[in-house]
């Protein structure tokens, strides 16, 4: 039997998403009064961290942008029906790419040159780790759930190895690279600014920020308009009718992992040429598996992976001022929150969807 | 005349835009076979959905049994005798037919006990209604037919008087169909009420004790099955004079080869051959017809021909092209070499039903230059090409941007054959055309598939319907465990032959 009542696009996409939203910090709220706090100052001292200055603004959208890296990743794959897990992984040996690059041709080269470089780099190593599930999910029968998991593991395990044995300076104590020439990194924003003639706060907010929404029209152009993203959408959703209509299934898979993975290796460039400068030990720090809430509160779609990125890049910011302002508020405390929003948002998002279909009908049938 | 086991006075629902029923009215007498038939989308399911309590009636009232009742839901149904066998059976492959029908009737914490009760009641139950049902048996393992006798046995053991069937041999072959219909007159004969719902008109005349008509939403008539034939039915249902039988003075024009398959084999997973040694050859302006009960290869056949499978042995010449084994057809070359394929299985593969339909209507022909801009696809051509494959295949609603999931079955299809048909092919494979199609829509398809092979093109059609493929066809293959049985010319053909060489028996059918 069919659902008789269908919820119409603006509840759909409009009024749920904010609805969940409430619960979950809502339910946040009633934990931090548990623990002895007041949620109303949390909830102050968190929106003025995380948006109430040019700084803290700039730390915001500084975190998004890696987050809309790896929930457009999971975005693509899942539109190929596939569940990429690896965004950690992928994001990693994207920075292992830039520094590769970074180090050996960086003080060679302008960044007119190195910063394109980079990002070919880090994008070709994020598809190379993901292209290496895929080939054994489409031809050897490896489930990618599994092997993309595995792959989180080697890609921290090829990074430790890299930089103890490789990539650490001569005589140094700590587990990182070299800095980086000048050249090799992104300019941040308050740089540009400052050329311009303006000043602004520093803050990590890189050039990678306009990266991320390029790749957002990207990933929107080939789901939705281009062929190959017509190829892996139809593999996606029905296998066997794209075997059908003359579409290699193998081919598709391949394809939409290497995208997915060349997205997620784009985290090396914000966060390693925009912010460190140096090839560090998990500078991912779960960044990936954000990505997978990241997507699916943004319903797999550019437009909504940003709003998402936007909301997870303010909880970030903002979690840390909390922590910083108020005694006994843990960093815990700040991923309990965002626990729950991952939950009542992510996991649960559909939850609430019947009782709106049938305030909806109510409504309706009444007029 | 006594009372009705049901009595449906002025039932009217209403879904949004759509009046699904307009004040329904008609009896159902205690103990008969009652047919209820009507196109896709003339509100039986709907009707039956309220009965059974999924739905509730905008107006109207029910009585059961002389009573008025009002049922919230399908356990008041059930407590009031009313049981249903759907057409997608309802049941968990992983279980035995003893767990399946202890379902949501368990009787206590612990299943023992309860379990070798329920078996001694199944196993009177399975004596009296001649239902046989292997309850230790695990429902993934068994065939379609003893499935749908499990849904009956599960609807009888839960204490139904009447029951509902909806298309109940939608999913039969032949024999399981006879089965079936031993088993309900079986059923009447004890005094069960039983309700079918079918668009196989041929089973209403043999099974019914009367027949209401359902159309748009209303009740056309109600009459005893005496007043009725197969060919009032079908005017009833339609609105409108309908032909399906073979048109006179279809002659036979074949033309030069052009499909030809030599030795064809496969075979299953499982090491069992599904194909045997077929040959085959096709040729402009002809329509053969598969004949066959189905799984005895036709599948197979079909998936070999058109690519999607290549095969251990054989030969295949299309056109000028020649395929084999190692080097198979590869779907993306059929369509060039047009050769198109209107698939058994629409859900699956005919459409990609998460797609609207205007994404769906260029499946296989995505790569064609009028349907792409450089990279990218041409939206605004591939859905003016929809709507114009929808003006002339006459599919309702004309809405290129509904979702491919949400037309009927009958509309579904008629978009793969606009698609398939609309490149001009001149090899087209037809498997199950109108498999779960309703009246009007099966005329119009079949007047399509004439019109194609009278324009020159050579048409495979596999159909387990003997009624479509004596309709149709010029020229008859019968398979049977995967192997060619027979061939005979359409004037040489009846329906007896025909059943003799689906069963395998060439010597008599040949004497």
């Amino acid at each position: 039997m069919s659902q008789p009542t269908q919820l119409p696009r603006w509840i759909d996409i409009g009024v749920l998403p904010v609805w969940n939203l409430a619960i979950a910090l809502l339910v946040a709220g009633l934990v931090v009064m548990v623990i002895g706090h007041s949620p109303w100052q949390a909830l102050t001292v968190l929106l003025n961290g995380a948006l109430g200055s040019v700084r803290g603004l700039g730390y915001s959208l500084y975190y998004a942008t890696t987050f809309i890296f790896t929930g457009l990743a999971v975005a693509v794959a899942i539109h190929a029906g596939l569940f990429n897990i690896g965004g950690e992984g992928q994001a990693t040996l994207g920075g292992v790419g830039v520094a590769l690059v970074a180090l050996w041709l960086g003080a060679k080269l302008p960044a007119v040159v190195m910063l394109p470089l980079l990002v070919i780099a880090a994008a070709a190593f994020g598809m190379l780790w993901a292209a290496l599930p895929a080939y054994l999910q489409a031809w050897r029968g490896s489930h990618i759930v599994i092997t993309t998991i595995m792959f989180n593991f080697l890609a921290a395990g090829l990074n430790g190895y890299l930089l103890v044995n490789w990539l650490r300076p001569a005589g140094s104590m700590s587990v990182e690279s070299a800095e980086f020439a000048e050249s090799a990194r992104m300019p941040a924003l308050h740089q540009i600014a400052a050329a311009l003639g303006y000043e602004l706060p520093s803050s990590p907010l890189n050039l990678s920020l306009v990266i991320a929404l390029v790749a957002c029209v990207f990933v929107g152009w080939f789901l939705w308009k281009s062929a190959a993203g017509y190829a892996v959408r139809a593999v996606g959703s029905a296998p066997r009718a794209a075997h059908y209509a003359g579409i290699r299934p193998r081919a598709q898979v391949l394809l939409a992992m290497a995208i997915s993975g060349g997205l997620a290796g784009m985290v090396g460039i914000n966060e390693i040429s925009g912010v460190q400068g140096k090839l560090t030990l998990d500078f991912v720090a779960g960044a990936g598996f954000t990505g997978i809430a990241v997507s699916l509160m943004g319903r797999n779609h550019p437009v909504g992976i940003v709003l998402a990125s936007l909301l997870f890049g303010v909880l970030y910011q903002g979690g840390v001022e909390v922590s910083f302002e108020l005694q006994g508020f843990s960093r815990e405390m700040v991923v309990t929150a965002q626990g729950l929003i991952v939950l009542f948002s992510g996991a649960m998002a559909t939850v609430s969807a019947p009782l709106f279909a049938k305030v909806y009908a109510a409504l309706k049938g009444g007029r | 005349m006594s009372t009705p086991a049901v009595r449906l006075q002025a039932i009217s629902k209403r879904f949004g835009a759509v009046q699904a029923n307009r004040e329904v009215s008609f009896d159902i007498a205690a103990g008969s076979v009652h047919g209820l038939v009507g196109e896709n989308g003339a509100g039986k399911s709907t009707l039956m959905a309220i009965l059974y309590g999924y739905y509730h009636a905008d107006s109207g009232s029910i009585e059961v049994n002389g009573q008025q009742v009002h049922i919230a839901n399908s356990q008041q149904a059930i407590g009031l005798g009313i049981g249903m066998v759907h057409q997608h059976f309802m049941l968990v492959e992983t279980l035995t037919c003893l767990e399946n029908i202890m379902l949501g009737a368990e009787g206590g914490f612990f299943l023992t006990a309860s379990k070798a009760k329920v078996r001694a009641k199944l196993v009177t139950l399975m004596q009296e209604t001649g239902l046989q049902v292997q309850l230790d048996a695990v429902v993934a393992d068994l065939p379609v037919g003893e499935l749908q006798r499990l849904e009956i046995l599960k609807a009888l053991y839960r204490g139904a008087r009447i029951l509902i069937l909806d298309e109940p041999t939608a999913v039969l072959t032949p024999q399981e169909t006879d089965q079936l219909f031993i088993t309900l007159r079986r059923l009447k004969e004890r005094g069960t009420t039983l309700i079918l719902i079918t668009h196989k008109l041929r089973e209403v005349m043999s099974l019914c004790s009367a027949v209401t008509v359902m159309r748009a939403g209303q009740v056309v008539e109600t009459r005893p099955i005496a007043e009725w034939s197969e060919e009032a039915l079908a005017e009833s249902m339609v609105g409108r004079k309908v032909t399906l039988g073979r048109p006179e003075g279809m002659e036979v024009n074949a033309g030069e080869v052009r499909l030809q398959a030599s030795g064809l084999s496969l075979k299953h997973a499982n090491g069992v051959p599904a194909l045997k040694d077929v040959s085959l050859t096709l040729k402009a302006g002809e329509i053969v017809g598969v004949a066959g009960v189905s799984g005895n290869g036709q599948s197979e056949l079909l998936e070999v021909l058109s690519g999607l499978r290549a095969p251990e042995g054989g030969r295949l010449q299309l056109g000028s092209a020649s395929f084999t084994p190692g080097a198979w057809l590869d779907t993306s070359q059929a369509r060039p070499l047009r050769l198109a394929h209107v698939p058994e299985d629409r859900h699956a593969v005919g459409l990609v039903m998460s797609f609207p339909a205007w994404e769906s209507a260029v499946l296989g022909y995505q790569n064609l230059p009028k349907y792409r801009k450089g990279a990218s696809m041409n939206h605004a051509a591939m859905q003016a090409a929809t709507r114009q494959m929808q003006e002339r295949f006459d599919v309702r609603p004309r809405d290129e941007n509904l979702g491919s999931s949400k037309f009927s079955g009958g509309n579904q299809q008629k978009l793969i054959l606009a698609r398939e048909i609309g490149e001009q092919p001149t090899v087209l494979l037809v498997g199950q055309p109108t498999r779960g199609v309703d009246i009007g829509a099966i005329e119009f398809i079949h007047g399509q598939l004439r019109a194609l092979r009278d324009a020159g093109c050579a048409v495979l059609l596999v159909s387990s319907e003997l009624d479509e493929i004596l309709a149709l066809a010029d020229r008859v293959v019968v398979m049977n465990c995967g192997r060619i049985t027979g061939e005979l010319a359409i004037e040489d053909c009846d329906e007896k032959r025909l059943g003799l060489l689906m069963a395998a028996q060439e010597e008599r059918a040949a004497a």
